[in-house]
């Protein structure tokens, strides 16, 4: 259970190797998480959560299979009970030009991207509505904001993912839980290895403590950095033929 | 569903609120089993989330066979869990009986007074509230119903174990005696902590009912200034009154339905300290106060809980025997430094407790203290405390916790385990649930 300060106890995380997701998990874990199920694909380690004192489980979890997304759900709660937050941190971002090359590749990161968060999400909030509490925490991206030409397969998963997590949210609302929409601009890290990195750039640690504030004060909306609420304000209303000739 | 909170305001949770009127309606109640369990909800006076149950149900139980009746040859009061000590003393004062042991505000039932071994100002004399209850009756996960006395060990699962061994139906218990319903009472300032601890420790015995207020925000030589307020109930030759049982509680002031956040900050709380502190006299004997005044001031505003804003507040209350004097100084100390904004901390000198597996007193000193939860740092802070307590064997209060953690629990609760044990022959399935019981792994 949330207690009175925002501190929580029982952690899922989807993409158990998420950067990011480590990141908050991490967090938590120091004010006080103590019970951790990681939902990857194959094995993991999380040397670093039990030398924090956590109870760390590992469940198998494949984005592209929803079928198997109920199981994985039931599963984390077979071992935790109660999931007081729920991370969805996987996705892929791969390369744009790879892409329009080869389609069924793009298919394939939709699947997991928008496919998967989709499937694994509304399972989620099955047990979340039967609870009547918890906090699904869900990383979009600002790269699906406003869909730039540069990465337009990776931004409209988010654009979809986004969408779908505040319908979400709008659907627990009154119920007891609630979706976080978590909108980072560029995160510093494994995922964008050897990218210069864009301006505002930021760390999973930034990220992390953001979304551990936003949870504190219960927030919808989380921005990383905050900077990017307003500077995506103004991108969302700048004009197409201005908008085409972002560099990147 | 209803949205339901302690007290404090913080952490929200909905359940489906039901309010039998019989114990039929009741039985029938646990006889379906619900998903997620199920818990008793007194007048939500305990801070956090004692008396939530998210996505369950929640007993409400003020009308549940709602009655009482009083021996007034002995004082023995036999009352249902829902009725609530503002509504017995009402009744019983004018009779000339005082319920046993009563906290600092009325409005709660004696179904929370037992469940939480509720404790007043009269603990170094008079122990807690489950010390005078003589039998209890609870209606278990089984759908029985049993009548306890003190000589089973259930009957010390349920004094004190919030509620989560069953649903109690009615407590008799033993009242005292009063010639008035006024207390005569003897108010005095102290420098610091360590006078008011010496004050406190070298006259408690000579009153009934003590407490100290201090003042946190009070720095340097005079850290831990307090004013000191004891009394003992007034005799009639005390009481200058055609009617001295007289005794008409009315609630003064409403707090409006929406306060800023930050209202309680610690210049209005430094202000507020400041005038408490100097209005008190720097020594008075012998003060006639009315049983409101005396016990409890806050009563005169309703739902004042409010005024600290949305994000609502929290109370830190713990416990350290004799041997952890040293814990509670350091603790005010840091508190003073760190200036927590507190509207009223009290201090509080424990007698022995009872043999309740869950019960908080123990022979000591207490203090407890009010934080808006919007406090920057307040968690790292109180986490620190927390491992001070357990370090000093102390422990912290569950009907005013709402943060601590499950190892702070099973570090300071030592019969923990034997309670548990207890607790699972009589609801092997846990159908007796709450948000705290959940948070805490009780
Ligand atoms: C201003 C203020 C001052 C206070 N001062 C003191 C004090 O000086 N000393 C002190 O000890 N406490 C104090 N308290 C705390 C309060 O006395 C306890 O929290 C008490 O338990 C509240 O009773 P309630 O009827 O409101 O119960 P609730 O808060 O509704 O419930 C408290 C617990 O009791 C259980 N419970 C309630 N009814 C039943 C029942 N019929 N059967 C089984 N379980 C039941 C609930 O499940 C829950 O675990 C204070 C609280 C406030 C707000
Ligand atoms: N990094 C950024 O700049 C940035 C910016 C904005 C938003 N985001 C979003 O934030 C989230 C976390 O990103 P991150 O930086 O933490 O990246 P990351 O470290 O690469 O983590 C992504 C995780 O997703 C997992 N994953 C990919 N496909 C999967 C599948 N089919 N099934 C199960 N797991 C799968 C990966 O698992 P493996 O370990 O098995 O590969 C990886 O652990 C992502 O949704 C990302 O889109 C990132």
């Amino acid at each position: 259970m949330k207690n009175a300060l925002g501190a929580v106890d029982s952690v899922l995380l989807l993409g158990g190797r998420s950067e990011i997701g480590l990141a908050v998990v991490e967090l938590l874990v120091k004010r006080g998480a103590r019970r951790i199920v990681l939902a990857v694909r194959g094995e993991t380690d999380a040397p670093d959560l039990k030398a924090l004192g956590a109870e760390v489980h590992v469940v198998d979890f494949d984005a592209a299979r929803p079928e198997s997304h109920g199981d994985v759900v039931r599963t984390a709660v077979d071992l935790v009970g109660d999931l007081d937050v729920v991370i969805s941190a996987f996705g892929v971002l791969g390369d744009q030009a790879v892409y329009e090359r080869d389609p069924v590749s793009a298919a394939h990161a939709v699947a997991v991207n928008f496919g998967g968060q989709v499937s694994v999400c509304l399972h989620v909030a099955e047990r979340l509505r039967e609870q009547r509490h918890g906090t699904l925490i869900v990383l979009s991206s600002v790269a699906g904001v406003r869909v730039r030409k540069a990465n337009y397969v990776y931004g409209s998963t988010k654009a979809g993912l986004d969408g779908f997590a505040q319908g979400l949210g709008d659907a627990l609302h009154g119920s007891g839980a609630n979706v976080m929409v978590v909108r980072p601009g560029f995160v510093r890290g494994r995922m964008t290895a050897g990218m210069p990195p864009a301006p505002m750039a930021t760390t999973p640690g930034e990220v992390a403590a953001a979304v551990v504030a936003g949870l504190r004060e219960g927030k919808e909306t989380v921005w990383a950095p905050a900077v990017l609420a307003p500077v995506f304000a103004l991108m969302r209303v700048l004009p197409r033929a201005v908008w085409r000739r972002m560099p990147r | 569903m209803t949205f339901l909170t302690g007290w404090g305001r913080t952490a929200p949770t909905p359940a489906q609120v039901v309010r039998p009127r019989t114990t039929e309606e009741l039985a029938k109640l646990l006889a379906d089993r619900p998903r997620r369990g199920l818990i008793a909800r007194g007048l939500g006076r305990s801070y956090g989330d004692a008396a939530q149950n998210a996505g369950g149900v929640v007993v409400d139980c003020a009308d549940l066979d709602l009655g009482w009746s009083l021996d007034q040859e002995s004082g023995t009061v036999t009352a249902s869990a829902g009725t609530s000590l503002h509504d017995l003393m009402s009744a019983l004062v004018p009779r000339g009986w005082f319920v046993p042991v009563t906290p600092g505000t009325r409005y709660v039932t004696v179904g929370g007074a037992v469940a939480a071994d509720i404790h007043g100002k009269n603990h170094h004399v008079d122990s807690s509230f489950g010390a005078h209850v003589t039998s209890l009756t609870l209606a278990t996960a089984d759908g029985s119903i049993r009548v306890l006395t003190p000589g089973d060990r259930l009957f010390w699962a349920t004094v004190g174990g919030m509620g989560l061994t069953g649903v109690i139906l009615s407590a008799t218990f033993t009242c005292v005696p009063v010639e008035t319903s006024r207390f005569k009472v003897d108010v005095e300032q102290a420098r610091n902590l360590d006078h008011v601890i010496e004050l406190m420790a070298e006259g408690d015995h000579r009153y009934r009912y003590t407490v100290a207020w201090i003042d946190l925000l009070a720095t340097g030589a005079h850290t831990g200034r307090a004013v000191l307020t004891r009394g003992n109930h007034a005799l009639r030759e005390d009481v200058r009154s055609a009617a001295p049982l007289a005794y008409a509680p009315r609630p003064l002031l409403t707090t409006p339905p929406w306060v800023p956040n930050g209202l309680l900050n610690r210049w209005t709380l430094r202000a507020f300290n400041e005038a408490w502190y100097h209005k008190s006299p720097r020594v008075r004997r012998g003060v006639i106060q009315s049983l409101t005044t005396f016990f409890h001031p806050l009563d005169g505003v309703r739902d004042w809980n409010r005024l600290y804003g949305s994000r609502g507040l929290l109370q830190y209350q713990f416990a350290v025997p004799d041997e952890g004097l040293e814990t509670l100084r350091r603790i005010v100390a840091r508190l003073s430094a760190h200036g927590v904004a507190s509207f009223l901390t009290v201090l509080k000198r424990f007698g022995p407790g009872t043999p309740g597996h869950l019960s908080f007193p123990m022979p000591g000193w207490t203090l407890a203290l009010d934080i808006p939860a919007g406090v920057p740092g307040l968690d790292r802070l109180l986490t620190l405390f927390d491992e001070w307590v357990a370090a000093a064997g102390g422990r912290l209060y569950l009907a005013k916790d709402s943060r601590m953690s499950a190892e702070t629990l099973r570090a300071t609760y030592p019969r923990l385990g034997e309670w548990r044990e207890i607790r699972s022959s009589v609801d092997p399935d846990g159908v007796f649930r709450s948000d705290l019981a959940r948070r805490l792994g009780l």
